[in-house]
């Protein structure tokens, strides 16, 4: 059978899904430029974005590695509350080092996806139940460990949330005629790092691409040779750490520990995830296409802040409508790929 | 002969273990019996006159019935939701703001201290009826249509839902001026149990009604087992998964009026929060699969009842209640894992090597 060289033919829907979502952005930045001017002219506007998002990023790659191994977690968001709470009475309270807060941190995460892994994986429990669950738990915990939200007077810990890293080339010059550099935080860089680490993994080891098999269908994942059970197990594993990981860039961003932290920040990273072009049903997905979901969303965010809009109302109303533009974008995407096939 | 009776017995006992109704039952026994034993007191139930006047029954039971409502009437709509899409709705708690929100915007008229109600309580239900019916058939549009999935369809009005609610009111906080407007939340005069029981008992036996004199039951687990066959046997899946969205939009409605009738206000960042977490527990509880196919409403009725014993018991042992969902869910995950079907056929394996081992010695 000859192949036929055509868009859509050359295209898989990993690709497909992760072009339109870069499209997208690069209108939306663009657009924004041109319509708003005003701070989004400047690079630091950019950075700024990536520094109140570098949390974000890194549970929204954690979310996509188990969405597209056909999972879900919704117990990032607590998880992310409950590091952020126990680092910071452990940096306070107790005297702790920077380098064990980080291992606090760092322990959470695994002991989550341990857990949280082997009921999905060798019990076949509903990884929305089992999740669910986590997330309660973890919001639950953040409380008993302290009720009062407070801010870390840690010096360490303080030094560190100030470290700015500036960006060569990209810094303005403000009023008074003065360089300003642009600068991103330590966050931007872990976020950045997983972010490749990422990517390398799902596309060029075998680890990866076992992912996507048992996601597409694990049936045949199965007949193939794939440790279904332990794929499903890594991916849990890896997206709660990540979690861990990400509840410590939070920390780093927010320097307080409550237990109000973080909330629906499961549906932030399962909505980036989808704008993305991860599928929800297993399978399709990419952690570029995640990256540049979270900054679609943060940037839309953005968009309406400065349009003057700033009834908190709106902020729900637009990333609703842009979730469900999206959605359906995909729905009609792939029912059109389907047909074509079937062709 | 003993043998022959030993093996009647086991297979009664697992004709019973094996019934979709054992787990909630046990968990009630097991809530029940540790009540018992903390505090017999739990299960008195004194009658008494409230501040109105009025004569009222009160006791830990009545609460749990009382406050347990709402939880029966979503699980009655989330159970339908399940079966047909084998998804959840994660937005019922959002939607409950929305509803209840425009039935306070119809009965305070966008006065936000009226003198008296501007519209009739029942046409403002009913407002709150079509709003919600609203929601679900936008929910089930895009998972009948669109074919999106069900959880995360339901994430748009999730996010969105608590924005909208504050929007329809302009963000304020209207009061119900009329007394009678709090008899759906609270008790009627002369009447000494609770409105709410009643409420959820009239949803309860419009269900029971509909599932028996139409086909609404068999054609959703149907359609839940299997799409491509039940469509090839004539059924309809786009129309039954769109339908139990709106059936579930109804019961988010009588759920609204319920919550906002407690109060006589909203207030839309707390109300209803979390229940959406809590009506799809029930249904987990009640045995019903989460990927859709079979199911029991009855099971999910006793689970939703499960869940506000365990919800009260907790506030007898004095947890707070931010901390309320860390218990919550360590006994969502034990429940969880001995329903699951894996560890039961390790058990059943495991009881079976025992015996095994006893007839050979």
């Amino acid at each position: 059978m000859r192949e036929k060289k055509t868009l859509g033919g050359r295209l898989n829907d990993s690709n497909l899904l992760l072009l339109i979502t870069v499209v997208i952005f690069f209108v939306m930045y663009i657009g924004a430029v041109v319509i708003q001017g005003g701070g989004f002219t400047k690079p630091q506007m950019f950075f700024n974005i990536l520094n109140a998002n570098a949390a974000l990023i890194i549970t929204a790659c954690g979310m996509s590695i188990v969405m597209i191994s056909g999972g879900i977690d919704i117990s990032v968001g607590g998880v992310v509350a409950l590091v952020s709470m126990c680092c910071a009475v452990y940096l306070d309270y107790h005297d702790g080092s920077i380098f064990g807060s980080i291992l606090i941190a760092i322990g959470i995460g695994l002991a989550y996806g341990l857990v949280q892994g082997f009921l999905v994986a060798y019990l076949d429990i509903q990884p929305f139940i089992v999740s669910l669950a986590g997330m309660f738990f973890a919001r639950g915990m953040t409380t008993i460990v302290n009720t009062a939200p407070f801010n870390v007077a840690d010096e360490e810990f303080t030094a560190l949330k100030l470290t700015r890293i500036n960006v060569p080339l990209m810094g303005t010059v403000n009023k008074k005629g003065i360089y300003v550099p642009a600068y991103v935080e330590i966050g931007v860089i872990v976020a950045l790092i997983i972010v490749i680490l990422l990517f390398v993994v799902l596309r060029w080891t075998r680890l990866g691409r076992s992912f996507y098999a048992v996601g597409g269908n694990s049936q045949s994942a199965l007949m193939m040779g794939i440790n279904v059970r332990r794929t499903k197990f890594i991916s849990h594993l890896i997206c709660s750490t990540l979690a861990g990981i990400g509840g410590y860039v939070y920390f780093l961003h927010v320097g307080s520990g409550a237990a109000s932290h973080a909330m629906g920040m499961e549906m932030n990273a399962i909505a980036s995830s989808i704008i993305g072009g991860t599928m929800l049903t297993g399978g399709v997905g990419n952690i570029i296409g995640t990256l540049f979901g979270v900054l679609s969303l943060s940037t839309i965010q953005n968009i309406v802040a400065s349009a003057g809009l700033d009834d908190a109302w709106w902020t729900g109303i637009t990333i609703a409508a842009m979730l469900c533009i999206f959605l359906i974008i995909q729905s009609v995407v792939m029912a059109q790929k389907r047909k074509a096939v079937r062709k | 002969m003993t043998n022959n009776i030993k093996k009647k017995d086991q297979s009664m006992l697992k004709k019973i273990s094996s019934n979709q109704l054992f787990i909630p039952i046990i968990a009630l026994l097991l809530l029940a019996v540790i009540n018992l034993i903390n505090d017999p007191s739990f299960f008195k139930i004194t009658a008494g006159y409230n501040n109105a006047g009025n004569p009222v029954l009160s006791g830990y039971l009545i609460t749990i019935l009382d406050y347990g409502s709402e939880l029966v009437i979503l699980a009655i709509g989330m159970t339908l939701v399940t079966a047909a899409s084998g998804g959840q709705d994660i937005s019922v708690g959002a939607t409950i703001a929305i509803a209840g929100s425009a039935m306070l915007r119809v009965l305070c008229g966008g006065n936000s201290r009226p003198d008296t109600i501007q519209a009739p309580i029942i046409v403002a239900f009913l407002v709150a009826c079509v709003v919600g019916m609203l929601c679900g058939a936008f929910n089930g549009m895009l998972v009948a249509i669109f074919k999106i999935q069900p959880m995360i369809a339901t994430l748009i009005l999730f996010t969105a839902g608590r924005s909208i609610a504050a929007w329809i009111n302009n963000n304020e906080l209207p009061i119900v001026p009329d007394p009678k407007f709090s008899y759906f939340g609270s008790f009627i005069p002369g009447i000494p149990i609770p409105t709410t029981v009643f409420i959820a008992a009239i949803c309860l036996i419009v269900i029971a009604l509909v599932l028996k004199f139409t086909n609404l039951g068999l054609y959703t687990q149907a359609v839940g087992i299997n799409e491509k066959s039940s469509r090839l046997n004539g059924i309809n899946p786009t129309l039954i998964k769109f339908l139990a969205f709106v059936i579930l939009g109804l019961c988010v409605a009588v759920a609204a009026l319920i919550k906002v009738s407690r109060l006589s206000t909203i207030n839309y960042s707390v109300i209803a929060k979390d229940i959406e977490m809590d009506a799809i527990l029930a249904v987990a509880l009640g045995g019903n699969a989460l990927s859709g196919g079979k199911f029991n409403i009855w099971a999910s009725v006793l689970g939703a009842y499960v869940i506000q014993f365990l919800t009260t018991t907790l506030y007898k042992f004095n947890v707070q209640s931010d901390a309320l969902a860390a218990y919550k869910a360590v006994v969502v995950i034990i429940l969880v894992v001995f329903s699951a079907p894996k560890v039961r056929e390790y058990m059943a394996n495991l009881r079976k090597s025992i015996t095994r081992k006893k007839e050979i010695a």
